[in-house]
């Protein structure tokens, strides 16, 4: 069997990334939506809303009954912090804890959520890339190495392996070992997912030559940043340098760009705070 | 128990000519417990003259209860005076954040972030604490208890239910009453009503018997016909809670931003008109910078 096929049967075996909150997603665009919509594309997600409960009823220990449907929960918190729940537990939710491949998911995560955080202000100052799009793009750009670990975890410890020993980028590692890099695995997945093309082509070009402007670009810088400055970190030590002139008016190298978001800095204690409290589950 | 309106506009600060009467600052209310202990409910921009009030009693000991996080309700936090002068001892009370994960303590830090303000949430002199509330959770201060209840706003709202000596008062925050998301020939309509039933009988209990009651009246019902979900109540709405929980005194505020005192005060007079207020036993007033009520 090739490469393709096992890609293929991988991707198959993935857990889907709820479609509900993909659905939730684009019923929130519209700001006229109705809450019973929201509510009910939740409900038909038992795992989504067994995590939304649980969150409610851990962070509300006090309430007298314990909420056990998602109507409830709506009646409590209102329909915009169940919304909000919904898209953070998702993202969240598929990383495992462990796997044989020895990729260390907490510190996934902390990358993860730095760049989907960082992707959002980047978006939002300079405006040729929707915010929401370019939160998910940071979150799931390194997706295919989760289904690496998952489903190839032998070939994919040799990558992260040979990748940390000799310093060499970790998506070349990974075409040495499997054939295939995260970048393909990830964008497949996202097809899969059903996201938006813009969003899956982002997922596979992470590692070409950066576009100059929209989402591309986007994630591009808010990677390296992380990357730069050491927030979590998914296995691959390789920084790319920066083209002069991509990061516009917001810096020349990636700690003055860093800097042009001064929001950065309390946000990313918050991840912090986050990836430590679901280490801790 | 005394109280005394420092804000009363919802949304945004409106000083101006059209306003003079019943003020352009947003929420902040003072009461003080019959042992002159100092509850500040909300840190809208009404907070800034509060403030200039404390001065000459500091160091001062307050204690301050936010009902959310939005900024008409938190914008004066940085001004309150006292938070810069040492010896002075402040408790910030909210809510928890479930979305976030963070308590009420990101309220200062994320207000005082440099690029924002200058000076850091780090810098501030006073004795600061913070502290989370879970609904029901019971706060002595002084010889009075103040008591959040869970109401119904986009982000978690307390309304907070304050009992000294056998008097109360109950002041909503931002509340709209829970109404039902699905349409009566929905299936899930009649369970979703027992659940809407349940919390506004939760919150009618938490607020029986209270003296006075401080609500939110943002709309009219023509007005709120086209914000439902925006989280905020009529005048008619605060009538009729005032009247299932028996309050003797009703304060409408949270007042909309656009409407001028004359404006404000025609759209109270309908209302009163159209309850047939006159007839029933609350005594309904607009809130008023600067308005004291003492009992």
């Amino acid at each position: 069997m090739g490469i393709e096929d096992t890609l293929m049967i991988a991707v198959e075996r993935m857990p889907a990334f709820p479609k509900s909150v993909q659905r939730v997603l684009d019923l929130t665009r519209n700001p006229d939506v109705a809450p019973k919509s929201i509510v009910e594309v939740i409900e038909k997600d038992p795992v989504m809303t067994a995590r939304i409960l649980r969150v409610i009823n851990s962070a509300f220990y006090a309430l007298p009954n314990k909420v056990a449907v998602v109507g409830h929960a709506v009646v409590l918190l209102g329909i915009n912090t169940i919304k909000n729940l919904a898209i953070r537990i998702a993202a969240v939710g598929m990383i495992p804890k462990t796997n044989e491949a020895g990729l260390d998911t907490d510190s996934y995560l902390l990358h993860s959520l730095g760049c989907a955080e960082l992707s959002k202000l980047i978006a939002q100052r300079l405006g040729d890339a929707d915010p929401t799009e370019a939160y998910i793009g940071g979150l799931l750009h390194d997706i295919g190495k989760i289904l690496f670990a998952l489903y190839l975890p032998h070939p994919f410890r040799s990558a992260l392996e040979k990748s940390a020993a000799e310093g060499i980028a970790l998506h070349l590692a990974e075409q040495d070992a499997l054939g295939v890099d995260h970048t393909v695995a990830g964008a497949l997945l996202a097809q899969k997912w059903q996201f938006p093309a813009s969003l899956v082509e982002c997922i596979r070009n992470h590692h070409q030559a950066p576009p100059r402007q929209g989402l591309g670009r986007t994630l591009f810088l808010a990677n390296q940043i992380m990357k730069a400055r050491g927030f979590g970190a998914s296995g691959n030590p390789e920084i790319a340098a920066l083209p002069e002139g991509l990061a516009g008016g917001l810096g020349v190298d990636y700690p003055s760009v860093a800097l042009a978001f001064p929001e950065l800095e309390r946000t990313l204690e918050q991840v912090r705070q986050y990836a430590d409290a679901r280490g801790q589950q | 128990m005394k109280l005394r309106f420092w804000g009363v506009r919802g949304s945004i600060a409106t000083p101006g000519p059209d306003t003079v009467r019943y003020g352009g600052n947003t929420t902040c209310l003072e009461i003080r417990a019959d042992d002159g202990s100092l509850i500040i409910l909300d840190g809208g921009t009404g907070i800034h003259r509060a403030a200039l009030s404390l001065l000459q009693d500091m160091p001062i000991n307050a204690h301050i209860f936010l009902t959310h996080t939005h900024w008409d309700h938190i914008q004066g936090l940085p001004f309150f005076v006292p938070i810069f002068v040492p010896g002075n001892s402040i408790t910030l009370h909210g809510p928890f954040d479930p979305v976030s994960g963070n308590g009420v303590e990101q309220v200062m830090a994320i207000q005082m972030q440099y690029s924002f303000f200058p000076v850091r949430e780090s810098e501030l002199r006073a004795g600061i604490a913070y502290r989370s509330l879970m609904p029901g959770e019971a706060v002595r201060v002084g010889d009075a208890i103040v008591t959040p209840v869970l109401l119904n706003h986009p982000v978690v709202n307390y309304g907070y239910r304050i009992d000294c000596n056998g008097k109360s008062l109950f002041f909503t925050g931002d509340h709209e009453p829970h109404t039902n998301i699905y349409a009566p020939e929905d299936e899930s309509h009649a369970a979703f009503q027992e659940m809407v039933d349940n919390q506004r009988g939760e919150i009618e209990r938490a607020l029986a018997g209270v003296d006075v009651l401080v609500a939110d009246t943002s709309y009219t019902p023509e007005e709120y016909a086209c914000k439902k979900g925006w989280g905020h109540g009529t005048y008619d709405s605060a009538i009729a809670l005032a009247r299932a929980v028996g309050a003797k005194t009703l304060f409408c505020t949270h007042h909309e931003p656009t409407r001028s005192d004359d404006a404000l005060e025609a759209a109270f007079a309908a209302a009163l008109e159209r309850t047939d207020a006159a007839a029933g036993s609350v005594r309904i007033q607009l809130a008023a910078e600067g308005l004291t009520l003492e009992w």
